[in-house]
């Protein structure tokens, strides 16, 4: 089996305040049921802008502006201590402003869905033009646009739903049939912001891969979002439609799904294509989630704080076989939570941490970084979630007590160096894990660190089928170090020597065969 | 406490007696199990949910809280809180839970 090769990796941001502000799940129900309530009123003064938006040190720690060193020195509340000098590009990717996603999402359209004003359309154009990774084959996908009273109609008769910027309706999202909910306009739109936060992911996956679209063999979706309609409401395929929109023209792909544990699944699912053979390179993608802007936004606003939750993640990774530079996926370790292992916070780390390291005869001292659950606290804490991230460092440690691998007074020890901070969005399935990948290997490849464990955990009770828990790890290492083939050398006399036996052979033959 | 939640304590309620229920709590958090405690003895806070304004006074307890940590075997005990024993506040769970008890309950295990 081969070994599987993390290539590369790409984390952007959609700064999109107004998208959470009418269509996150907490203030679209908020106006649906009570209309236009104090709450709403009081959301309406707590969001942020642009340029505050980038200036957060977790939103620039996740396109990798600031190092997570850089993060976990910065002054708290890191909302009240902005970064200066800050720039919409990352190491790993961008914050993308939420005009020019809207100007994606009609990009990422293809069944006339997102109608754009047309001047507004045309603004868009003008700074997407500007943008690095936007062709000309992805910028004609942009429409001209409509004029503003067809959006108003399609609105007040059609069951569109409208998009906004800067307060203004300049846009609209459409139903797709006429009764399926399943193709509501609100469905809709929630897919097609997934889409276009996937689509952006793999463009600067291919940028730092330098590589062209083409040479994609393969694409896996692993998002919480369900594309399809009434017949079969999660049919997919988020996968193919994103590699389409990116040029990926020899890809296939599919979506996978395991809730917040989907990333991971889909990085172990990937690099078992690749370790078998089956494919060459894998991408595992995802864009975030809608419904899930503004969740705590009402524990926010009651304490003050600005609305943090206006950024939808999305994040892209490359797998291929090992190529002896870039850090490794160790696939005989690979933590699996079986359906009988119990659902106690204990069992759960006992399968995901303990035995995948057991299995290879490694102790949790052998491992420089756990990464799991990476929500950044300053968002959940004052929403009465605690701080997960820190919460999962502490069950890890506790274990390694348990099993005799730590003394009790190391824990704290434990956990300062081998947790991080969380510093992602509460994008569901983006925290779980998956945001490290890139800071493990970059600090694998310039010998910081030897080894870490990315963890995704999902809640499977919210769907109502199981009350199960889930999960699923796997760990990054150093490339296994090149072999170097002993080669025989021979001297020129060696050579002689040999061509002269052979010669003389040949004589001694052909005498024997003239005597007969 | 969600809204279903809250509506599956009252059922249970309604269809045993509130002196025959019993509610344990695993809130990781003493400021969620507080809230959890007071919306099944004294009615839902955020006056939100089916128990808004229903005072069960129902006998509440924490799994931290020596009267129900007694009643587990010490085998599951250690099979299944050990670990969370050391990674939370045991003390400080159980002191949200009791002032909530001690406040609203109309019912508890003596």
């Amino acid at each position: 089996m081969r070994k599987v090769a993390i290539k590369e990796y790409a984390y952007c941001l959609n700064h999109t305040p107004e998208l959470a502000y009418h269509y996150g799940n907490t203030p679209f129900w908020e106006r649906k049921i009570k209309g236009e309530s104090e709450f709403l009123l009081s959301l309406s003064k707590s969001i942020r802008t642009y340029d505050e938006a980038i200036g957060y040190a977790p939103n620039q720690a996740f396109i990798g502006g600031i190092s997570l060193e850089e993060l976990e020195a910065h002054q708290t509340p890191w909302y009240q201590n902005p970064l200066k000098d800050v720039s919409r590009y990352g190491t790993f990717g961008e914050i993308m402003p939420e005009d020019e996603f809207l100007g994606l999402m009609d990009i990422c359209d293809v069944f006339d869905i997102i109608w754009l004003e047309q001047s507004f359309s045309k603004k868009v154009e003008d700074k997407l033009q500007a943008h690095p990774l936007m062709n000309s084959s992805i910028l004609q996908r942009l429409e001209k646009g409509h004029i503003f009273e067809e959006i108003e109609k399609e609105i007040r008769e059609d069951g569109a739903v409208p998009l906004y910027s800067g307060g203004e309706i300049v846009g609209c999202c459409r139903k797709a049939h006429e009764f399926d909910e399943c193709l509501s306009s609100y469905v809709l739109l929630e897919n097609i912001a997934c889409k276009a936060g996937g689509v952006l992911a793999l463009l600067h996956l291919l940028k730092r891969a330098n590589m062209k679209p083409e040479e994609v063999d393969f694409i896996i979706e692993c998002s919480e979002e369900a594309a399809g309609d009434m017949n079969q409401r999660g049919g997919g395929n988020f996968a193919k439609s994103i590699g389409e929109i990116a040029g990926c023209s020899n890809a296939s792909g599919c979506d996978i799904r395991g809730f917040c544990a989907g990333p991971v699944y889909a990085l172990v699912d990937a690099a078992a294509q690749v370790a078998s053979g089956v494919r060459e390179n894998v991408v595992v993608l995802a864009g975030g989630a809608l419904p899930k802007l503004y969740m705590n936004a009402r524990d926010h606003v009651k304490k003050g704080m600005p609305a943090l939750e206006d950024m939808l993640g999305n994040f892209a990774v490359l797998l291929a076989p090992e190529d002896g530079e870039s850090p490794v996926m160790r696939l005989d370790a690979v933590g699996k939570h079986s359906i009988g292992a119990g659902a106690s916070p204990q069992a759960i780390t006992e399968a995901l941490v303990y035995k995948p390291l057991k299995r290879i005869g490694l102790g949790f001292l052998d491992v420089d970084k756990y990464a799991a659950e990476l929500q950044n606290p300053e968002i959940t804490l004052p929403a009465g979630a605690g701080n997960v991230p820190e919460a999962n460092f502490k069950m890890i440690a506790a274990l390694a007590v348990m099993k005799r691998e730590l003394d009790k007074a190391g824990m704290t020890d434990f956990i300062k160096t081998r947790g991080m901070p969380g510093f992602a969005p509460t994008q569901g399935h983006i925290p779980s894990g998956v945001p490290f990948i890139g800071y493990a290997c970059e600090n694998i490849k310039n010998g910081k660190m030897k080894r870490a464990m990315i963890i995704g955990k999902g809640s499977l009770f919210l769907a109502r089928l199981t009350n199960l828990s889930d999960g699923v790890s796997f760990m990054i290492e150093a490339p296994s170090p090149a072999v170097e083939e002993k080669v025989e050398t021979l001297t020129k006399e060696e050579v002689k020597n040999t061509i002269l036996e052979v010669l003389a052979d040949i004589a001694k033959s052909l005498k024997g065969a003239n005597a007969k | 406490m969600d809204l279903q939640n809250q509506q599956r304590v009252k059922d249970v309620v309604e269809k045993y007696g509130a002196e025959n229920v019993i509610v344990i709590l695993g809130s990781s958090d003493p400021e969620g199990a507080e809230i959890y405690a007071e919306t099944v003895t004294n009615g839902d806070p955020t006056y939100a949910g089916p128990l808004a304004g229903v005072p069960l006074g129902l006998a509440v307890y924490h799994i931290f809280e020596p009267e129900i940590r007694e009643e587990v075997d010490p085998a599951v005990w250690e099979e299944q809180m050990e670990m969370m024993e050391m990674v939370l506040d045991p003390e400080a769970l159980s002191q949200a839970v009791a002032n909530m008890r001690e406040q609203y309950s109309k019912y508890t295990l003596e």
